[in-house]
């Protein structure tokens, strides 16, 4: 390509001050960066209610694109169904997941009403939903795992609610808009998220890897107990996630742990669940001493 | 790219010698596609991974390097903090990056005023693996734990991409030099 017009300001007063007066804006932008950047490593949400704000702000389009992957996917998955042997088959299938998820739900789930029936009947919320809406839109290009969901505090979404799909896990929501909220994927490396064995309860970490794959951490170290496979559910240790909340299931054994894959993969998730912070119950207070203080 | 001949001959009166294109879209198309640029990788898909090239940052590159001089330096502030708003990075991220990549490619622009295809996709290429491992680093840094691995593929998608996206400016270029509006 050739050399633009001549670049030097010769003599120009007006044209030196012009030149020095970009080039000191450039590093003057690179310097507001740094400032940024430096305020947002040091101070995480710092500035998350201007990303609300974005996202809240970009929902219109955001809700367009979304039900129009919705229809791009439906035609694929026709048409695929098609060449195997016709859409029927294709539904079916798709039946046969979320039956295979919901057995694999009741099973975690009649363990843990085993379990909790020996602790004399504890659990009590009814599960309900609190929102129900579309992925919108997602981080597709950066390293980290944010999604948008196209509900917000108008709809009753508060931060920290673990966001669920029909077949599975999918992240909990980070900060709220009002119409629209971000959420923490579980393969996001930041996600953590507690796990256990679908079949028998072995206990264990699930982080996200940042590369679309889960790693699970063994909590107990030693003979690695996990099979290719396995079925990974969450435990609900700590509160937050809803225990028997399906997650991954595993690919690949390494050797303190495995890899595994997500059950609900967002770009398949047509609408994702809201739900409600699960709280354990707290255990009986212990009994206090004398409690009045001087 | 060139027309066929029964799309530009003239028939009837020719409007052309008075018309000039409009400044706000000789200014403002930049700006505009870069913005929409930052957007799209976002609304395209959910994706469980770090899979589409930020084509905003190809679209600021293409730009830069199609009409040295058409974005003023600083034009990476206001551009990479729209980007950071919705690419997910922490704020700050792309504001930085973006206004190095546009320090470096103005000496660029100064060292070789002489450049060919080749060498304009060599320079992105460098300017976008150093702009995918410090997006990286930068998000390792406020929290997360992501393995450089994970950006392989990405890092290839998007080198592969760059022609595509200056093709795409180039179009918006015509587009914004389309003499379109009557002088009176």
């Amino acid at each position: 390509m050739a050399p633009p017009a001549n670049r030097r300001s010769g003599f120009s007063r007006r044209a030196q001050y012009s030149t020095f007066i970009n080039y000191s804006a450039g590093v003057v932008g690179a310097l507001v960066g740094a400032a940024l950047l430096i305020v947002s490593i040091t101070q995480p949400g710092f500035f998350s209610f201007m990303q609300a704000a974005a996202a809240d702000t970009s929902r219109p389009a955001a809700e367009a694109t979304a039900a129009g992957r919705g229809v791009t996917k439906g035609l694929l998955s026709d048409v695929s169904g098609f060449f195997k042997t016709a859409g029927e088959r294709a539904r079916l299938e798709r039946e046969l997941d979320i039956a295979k998820t919901r057995l694999i739900e009741l099973r975690a789930v009649e363990a843990e009403n085993r379990r909790l029936k020996a602790l004399l009947g504890i659990m009590q919320d009814d599960g309900r939903p609190v929102a129900v809406a579309r992925l919108t839109s997602s981080t597709a290009s950066s390293t980290r795992r944010f999604a948008t969901l196209g509900a917000g505090s108008r709809d009753g979404v508060q931060k920290g609610m673990p966001v669920r799909s029909a077949l599975g896990l999918v992240g909990r929501t980070l900060d709220v808009g009002a119409s629209s909220a971000r959420v923490l994927l579980i393969t996001d490396s930041e996600s953590l998220v507690p796990v256990r064995r679908a079949r028998d309860g072995v206990p264990a970490f699930a982080q996200g890897a940042g590369d679309g794959t889960i790693r699970i951490r063994l909590i107990n170290l030693g003979i690695n107990p996990l099979r290719k496979g396995d079925v990974m559910v969450t435990s609900g240790s700590g509160g937050l996630y809803r225990p028997g909340t399906p997650m991954a299931v595993i690919t690949e054994i390494v050797r303190d742990g495995a890899i595994a894959r997500v059950l609900a993969n967002p770009s398949d998730t047509d609408f994702a669940l809201v739900e409600r912070v699960w709280a354990p119950e707290a255990p009986p207070p212990a009994v206090t001493p004398e409690a009045d203080s001087p | 790219m060139k027309l066929p001949a029964f799309l530009t001959a003239d028939e009837g009166p020719r409007p052309r010698i008075n018309r000039t294109p409009s400044p706000l879209v000789a200014r403002g198309l930049p700006w505009l596609s870069i913005a929409l640029a930052s957007l799209l990788p976002g609304l395209a898909m959910i994706a469980s991974a770090p899979v589409l090239p930020p084509l905003g940052f190809l679209a600021f590159v293409g730009w830069l390097q199609l009409r040295p001089g058409l974005l003023p330096m600083w034009a990476g502030l206001p551009l990479g903090l729209f980007d950071d708003l919705y690419s997910g990075q922490p704020v700050g991220s792309g504001v930085l990056l973006w206004s190095l990549s546009a320090i470096v490619l103005d000496l660029v622009e100064t060292r070789l005023p002489w450049r060919n295809f080749v060498i304009e996709w060599l320079v992105a290429i460098g300017l976008i693996i150093a702009y995918l491992l410090l997006a990286l680093a930068f998000a390792n840094i406020a929290g997360a734990a992501t393995p450089v691995r994970a950006i392989v593929a990405q890092m290839v998608f998007s080198i592969l991409a760059y022609p595509l996206v200056g093709h795409m400016v180039a179009v918006a270029d015509r587009l914004r030099l389309t003499p379109f509006r009557e002088i009176r």
